[in-house]
């Protein structure tokens, strides 16, 4: 059975989804992704769908799936390198994944995570902190 | 019935097309800055020429028929250049109604002792032609409409560009209502820009669009989400009182979207996000 692989690089994991993606697919990486966080208490999930050039509604509710429960889990999902016309089509199925964060490639979506992890870090010296969690949510 | 005008035709097609020629360079209408009188010939003498092929078949009802499809097509090449050219949509039409006259002309020459034969010789040419002259026009219009088409879409794509600020910031002027279709290429253009040039930031402005109503305001909402979507963020800016005032009065949302007053705040708080600092040079 085809599986993507998810790669664990320090506290996050990262996850390359290089095919076009069908259902049975996007419901086994929902399922491995969650037991991965669990097994290795990751901080993040970085999905890079950069080759992903055709997604549905099916496909849109995963990736929200997959956000809220890695944030209920305690890890961050960030997807970066989305195609423009999988981000029109996301915003036309009236998709806007609210709760996920993105990036514009890999590199940047890392950086993102570690800024997010050294907050975390940081919380007790609450006033920067607080300041570049605003400056995200925005 | 007799195919009687095919034969008055086939037999006398010089001097139809000689009266078609002079009624044509008679008519005021006709354009010849536009055309010359050499081309106005060749193309008449080619449809002349078709038609009587055509008229042989004795079917002068159906114009769908086969033996038809030379002289429609000749038609519609005629009537679409004309289009291009500039000729008026009455000027087309005479082309072919002015055969109409030319081929009833010579045929009252042949049939003068037959006055029964003539008039529904001459009813039943005389229809032929009109759907003819129909086919002129639809063609005609037609032409007029990709002129048009072509001339819209140039507008729309000179009037979104994208444009790179700065490193990492793009800015959109959006000039002129935004409907669904010029969203869509301004979205288009917006996203593929932020992927080629990898930027953060895009600012939307608006201080050139007339009116925001609900659906203009859904429209950018969709854009400002695609841009997160992608990866960047999106600031409207330009938002001028009148407007903020109408977003008001309709009840729009624009809670999850970041809004400046003018161009220059934009900018100013995209160089914020991207730590960027702009200083005044001292003197020394």
């Amino acid at each position: 059975m085809d599986r993507i692989p998810i790669l664990k690089m320090g506290p996050f994991l990262l996850v390359t989804i290089q095919v076009d993606m069908y259902d049975r697919l996007a419901l086994n990486l929902e399922n491995d992704l969650i037991i991965m966080v669990q097994k290795n208490g990751s901080k993040g999930v970085l999905i890079d769908i950069s080759a992903v050039s055709i997604v549905d509604s099916f496909m849109g509710r995963i990736i929200g799936n997959i956000a809220t429960m890695s944030r209920i889990m305690d890890a961050e999902t960030i997807v970066v390198g989305m195609q423009p016309a999988v981000a029109i089509t996301l915003v036309e199925l009236g998709l806007p994944l609210s709760g996920v964060h993105t990036a514009l490639n890999v590199e940047k979506g890392m950086a993102l995570l570690q800024k997010k992890l050294a907050d975390d870090l940081t919380e007790d010296s609450e006033s920067e902190a607080e300041m570049d969690d605003n400056d995200q949510s925005e | 019935m007799s195919n009687t005008t095919s034969k008055i035709l086939t037999k006398r097609k010089k001097d139809v097309l000689q009266v078609w020629v002079e009624n044509q360079a008679e008519d005021p209408a006709v354009r010849e800055d536009l055309m010359a009188n050499d081309e106005l010939h060749a193309q008449s003498a080619e449809l002349l020429n078709s038609f009587i092929e055509a008229i042989k078949s004795n079917n002068y009802e159906d114009i769908e028929a086969p033996e038809y499809y030379q002289v429609t097509e000749i038609i519609s090449g005629i009537s679409l250049t004309r289009a291009q050219l500039g000729f008026s949509p009455r000027e087309t039409a005479t082309f072919v109604l002015s055969l109409k006259r030319s081929i009833i002309q010579i045929l009252q020459e042949e049939l003068k002792e037959d006055q029964s034969t003539l008039i529904s010789e001459i009813l039943r040419i005389s229809d032929l032609l009109d759907s003819l002259s129909l086919v002129t026009m639809e063609t005609f219009i037609k032409g007029r409409e990709e002129v048009i088409i072509r001339q819209s879409s140039e507008i729309n794509e000179i009037s979104t560009p994208v444009i790179r600020v700065w490193e990492g910031i793009l800015a959109l002027p959006i000039i002129g209502t935004l409907d669904s279709e010029r969203t869509q290429v301004v979205m288009e253009n917006l996203l593929q820009e932020i992927v080629n040039s990898g930027s953060s930031t895009a600012i939307l402005d608006i201080s050139g669009v007339p009116t925001v109503d609900t659906l203009v305001a859904q429209h950018l909402i969709k854009t400002v989400n695609a841009t997160r979507l992608m990866g960047a963020e999106c600031i409207i800016s330009g938002i001028r009182p009148e407007i903020a005032q109408t977003i008001v009065h309709l009840g729009i949302d624009l809670a999850g979207v970041q809004t400046k007053a003018t161009l220059a705040s934009a900018l100013q708080y995209a160089f914020r996000k991207s730590n960027l600092v702009v200083a005044k040079k001292k003197n020394s």
